[in-house]
């Protein structure tokens, strides 16, 4: 597996990292790898950070919304965070607004509300 | 005859400057292009005699007759205070017309000595009086320009000025945005909100965004579908939006449109928006006992 897509567990939580250079395969890959990973560390989460995307295609848009649902039927929260400006126009004209992840400013903000969720 | 062609005119003005300078005045008072309610007589003058020496120094470098060039560097000092001039004039009001009058008051003055020192020589006067006329009327041409550009300059900064005025983002506490909407919203403008929005939330770090339509009268389709965008751009961004303010007009439109409000929050007006967005943030507004 490329380091495009390394993934850490922090607190049962999986942790991605998407590199800016990311091609369509590697994503592919990363798909696959995530959801085995999310069962082997039954992961109660998994918080993508896409700060490093500048563009995505339709193609991203979709995999993104694929491992949401995947995660979900998994049992894990999928959180998109660090999504730019022009990303979130861009998926959203093309209608893409991933309605299966919850989203945050960033990693940070994500894993505070995951703690509080825990808490609660 | 030893003076040639334009030395008789470099003559007269530094012989006569300050001669021409108050000729080049009062015919400005005469024609009644000297405003006086615009700026004062020194400065006025000041002014004028600048525009003399820089005349001076331009012929003297000899870029006249047919070499005459005034986009050349001898005649840099001249359209440098040509443009001072100007720029300071047309802040405060002259006309471009009037501008180019005063130019062209330059003639007459030179004119009649140069009448005086070549009339025994029509030829060597005809040629005199047309060289110089083409450097003046290069230079009313020159302000003419200066003017259109200085318009421009103004038109561009004041449209700037308006996008940013339509387009507010106030941080109305931390990590608080708020985005007070007024007047007619088309796409375009919907548009140019929604960067602008963004491109905050990213600077500011914010969590919530309070969409206040409360000064906005209509929307069509389009426009309330860009709010419904924007709101989704703005959860994708990982913040959360707020609209406020709906009028009753623009809420029976959204819905006899058909057009589906989702999971979007909405409150009755900012107050309240911002009550809420203070809650999810951690805040709490609580009232004093004593009041």
């Amino acid at each position: 597996m490329s380091s495009a897509s390394a993934i850490y567990l922090v607190e049962g939580v999986l942790l991605v990292a998407i590199q800016e250079d990311i091609s369509d395969t590697d994503i592919l890959d990363l798909q696959e790898a995530l959801s085995e990973r999310v069962v082997d560390e039954a992961a109660r989460a998994v918080v993508m950070d896409i700060s490093a995307l500048e563009i995505v295609d339709t193609f991203v848009g979709r995999i993104l919304a694929q491992l949401a649902s995947v995660s979900k039927l998994l049992d894990a929260q999928t959180y998109v965070v660090g999504m730019r400006p022009a990303v979130a126009m861009t998926l959203v004209e093309l209608g893409m607004d991933l309605p299966e992840s919850k989203t945050a400013l960033s990693l940070t903000h994500a894993l505070k509300d995951l703690r509080g969720e825990s808490r609660g | 005859m030893t003076e040639t062609a334009t030395e008789t005119v470099l003559t007269i003005l530094q012989n006569d400057f300050e001669e021409i300078v108050d000729a080049w005045i009062s015919t400005q008072s005469d024609e009644g292009v000297q405003r006086t309610d615009l700026f004062s007589h020194k400065e006025g003058r000041e002014q004028t005699s600048a525009l003399v020496r820089a005349l001076v120094t331009g012929i003297e470098k000899g870029a006249t007759g047919d070499r005459f060039d005034l986009a050349s560097d001898a005649w840099s000092e001249l359209r440098n205070v040509l443009v001072d001039v100007t720029q300071e004039r047309s802040e405060r009001g002259v006309t471009p017309s009037d501008m180019a009058s005063f130019v062209l008051a330059l003639k007459a003055p030179v004119f009649y000595r140069l009448k005086d020192r070549l009339a025994k020589y029509p030829a060597n006067l005809v040629e005199e009086i047309w060289l110089f006329t083409r450097v003046v009327d290069a230079f009313a041409v020159y302000c003419t320009e200066v003017f259109i550009a200085e318009r421009d300059r103004i038109i561009e900064q004041q449209r700037d000025q308006m996008q940013e005025l339509s387009t507010p983002v106030v941080e109305l506490w931390d990590k608080v945005l708020t985005l007070p909407l007024i007047g007619t919203m088309d796409s375009a403008r919907a548009q140019e909100v929604m960067e602008n929005l963004l491109e905050t939330i990213l600077q500011r770090q914010a969590e919530v965004v309070i969409v206040d339509l409360t000064g906005v009268q209509t929307v069509d389709t389009q426009v309330a579908q860009h709010m419904l965008r924007m709101a989704a751009a703005v959860r994708l961004m990982g913040a959360e939006c707020i609209i406020s303010g709906i009028s009753p007009t623009i809420a029976q439109t959204m819905v006899q449109l058909g057009v589906d409000v989702g999971e979007v929050t909405t409150r009755s007006t900012i107050r309240n928006g911002l009550a809420d967005a203070l809650s999810r943030i951690g805040y709490e507004i609580t009232k004093k006992k004593d009041h």
